[in-house]
């Protein structure tokens, strides 16, 4: 497939929205039960405007996918069948839980209206509206992922490991962004936020080596001899048709070599997963303030390469249809 | 409930193009408006169309053998564009089964065309939205036109009659006769779309002729001649 940058941007920047979210909320629970050192209004309030603006930028950037950005409202009618639909209504959502959390710690609206588990967990707003947020984000996630991984056609995506990859890789630079933001305001969070992300990015690890290996062996359906439903073995493509490109030339192929594809799999694997894992250690010894955000610029760099590789390697079957010129 | 679609006879097709060109010709200048064309006659050309002829070497030399192959949208009875699209103008009409595209809804997403494994949809460059084969939609239902006319351009241009049209569900329909015992066949059968259109093989003529059609054995004098001729002139020499 061509890789579109407008996607590209539109995953990476809402996954790290998201995760920076769940990680503001995953502090926010830790530190109601006294397990990490609370933090005041400005770390929830600048973290969620963080969150929101990346929430914003990866929704600024699907427009520039559409050939008709105007007509987008009309997106969220189809929610019954396509998970697209189903995007476009739980990202704005998304947004609205994100701003209202961030708006709500910082008027401090944070008084414990009940105190649960026997004096333990105090809920306040906040906590409510950031459990509601959890459930959206993870929703987001699959929402996103299913667009990709429900299209049976497109076999590299058409699998479990793609909701896995979109879920924890979004989750590892959103937790690596909010050790970046603690490391930043240089309070005590960044050991908690970077161990996280550690985790999620070796559950990432995970999901994209086997969703790499999946693709290294599989085997497509179709063929030339179903596509023309001809009994040979061996038959050529002579002409497609027309002699200049057309959108099935253009929107089904990355037009790289396989050496750049290589290229471009050996980057994501060291920026996106061993390098700011390195960095984070390093940073957790050193204890650096400005380690950590390099260690996010780099993953999401890495993740930049990650899904422009991720669409460069799906294989579409139409393209059977479409292999010489004349 | 009625199927429309198209039934095409590799056998006959000649790769002529013919269906190609009326094609663009009636859908450019329709209801819909233009089909794009960028540098039509410039070194890099790129268009929208609706319908292809393809060409294909099946086989090695000297066994070999040359298909044409028209591709256009299969109009499938399970079409997996439809439910992907977010809003909804993606559709199959209920009263014909034909797979069209409301381009007033279309927002130019291109995910449709992801979901499409034969890529028959294309997105028009100049009016950013989802285009394809409509079976000529606006001609089939146009009861004002004589009955003869209301085929798709495709099925009328065709100078060796390769394109059938007619309802599929009708077991009686020239199409459904012809799938039925020509051997149609669907394209790429493994993802269970259920196209409509089928393509119908091709088939080597071949004129069978044994030995004894080639003289008269039922001759009735030389049945009943039972002389023993050595090198003369015989019966079957002057008989006829």
């Amino acid at each position: 497939m061509h890789p579109a940058f407008s996607v590209i941007l539109l995953t990476t920047l809402i996954g790290a929205g998201q995760g920076l979210f769940l990680a503001l909320f995953t502090g926010q629970l830790y530190s109601s039960i006294k397990l990490i050192e609370a933090q005041g209004a400005d770390f929830y309030a600048g973290g969620s405007t963080i969150s929101l603006l990346l929430l914003i930028a990866g929704l600024g950037a699907s427009f520039f996918h559409l050939g008709r950005p105007e007509r987008a409202w009309r997106a969220a009618s189809k929610w019954r069948t396509s998970w697209l639909s189903r995007e476009v209504i739980v990202l704005p959502l998304m947004m609205a839980v994100v701003f209202f959390y961030g708006l709500f710690h910082y008027i401090g609206w944070t008084e414990p209206f009940y105190v649960a588990g026997g004096g333990i967990l105090p809920i306040d707003v906040t906590l409510v509206l950031g459990f509601l947020g959890v459930v959206i984000a993870l929703a987001l996630f699959v929402c996103t992922a299913m667009i990709y991984a429900s299209v049976k056609f497109l076999e590299e995506w058409h699998s479990p490991y793609t909701v896995g990859n979109f879920t924890f890789l979004g989750m590892a630079s959103g937790f690596m962004l909010a050790a970046a933001f603690s490391a930043y305001l240089g309070n005590h969070l960044v050991g908690f936020y970077g161990t996280w992300a550690v985790i999620f990015t070796l559950l990432a690890l995970g999901t994209r080596t086997a969703s790499l290996l999946r693709n290294a062996t599989l085997k497509h359906k179709s063929t030339l001899q179903t596509a023309i439903g001809v009994r040979h073995r061996q038959i050529v493509q002579k002409s497609q048709g027309f002699t200049g490109g057309s959108f099935n030339t253009r929107e089904f192929f990355h037009h790289q070599s396989p050496e750049f594809l290589k290229l471009v799999r050996l980057a994501f694997l060291v920026l996106v997963f061993p390098l700011p894992l390195f960095l984070i250690l390093i940073s957790y010894v050193l204890q650096s303030p400005t380690l950590p955000i390099a260690a996010f610029l780099v993953q999401y760099l890495g993740l930049l390469a990650e899904r422009w590789y991720f669409f460069a390697e799906a294989r579409h079957p139409q393209n059977l249809y479409y292999q010489s010129i004349a | 409930m009625t199927q429309l679609a198209l039934v095409i006879d590799l056998n006959v097709c000649v790769g002529c193009h013919a269906c190609v060109t009326s094609c663009k010709q009636w859908n450019t200048s329709g209801w819909a408006g233009p089909m794009v064309d960028e540098n039509p006659y410039g070194a890099d050309p790129t268009g929208t169309f609706f319908n292809r002829v393809q060409t294909f070497e099946v086989g090695s030399y000297p066994n070999t053998e040359t298909v044409h192959f028209p591709k256009s949208c299969l109009h499938c009875e399970e079409p997996p564009c439809v439910p992907v699209c977010p809003t909804g103008a993606s559709y199959k009409r209920e009263d014909n089964g034909v797979v069209l595209v409301d381009y007033d809804k279309c927002i130019g997403c291109k995910y449709c065309s992801w979901a499409c494994p034969y890529g028959v949809r294309e997105l028009d460059e100049m009016q950013k939205v989802m285009k394809k084969c409509t079976l000529c939609i606006d001609r089939i239902t146009d009861q004002s036109l004589p009955e003869r006319e209301r085929k798709p351009a495709c099925v009328l241009a065709c100078p060796t009659s390769a394109r059938l049209f007619g309802d599929v569900h009708d077991p009686d329909s020239e199409v459904s006769v012809a799938i039925r015992e020509r051997g149609g066949y669907p394209l790429m059968p493994e993802w269970g779309t259920k196209p409509a259109n089928h393509y119908l093989p091709r088939q080597k003529t071949r004129m069978h002729i044994s030995e004894d059609e080639l003289q008269r054995a039922d001759n009735p004098l030389t049945k009943e001649d039972i002389t023993v001729y050595t090198g003369e002139e015989t019966i079957d020499d002057v008989t006829w």
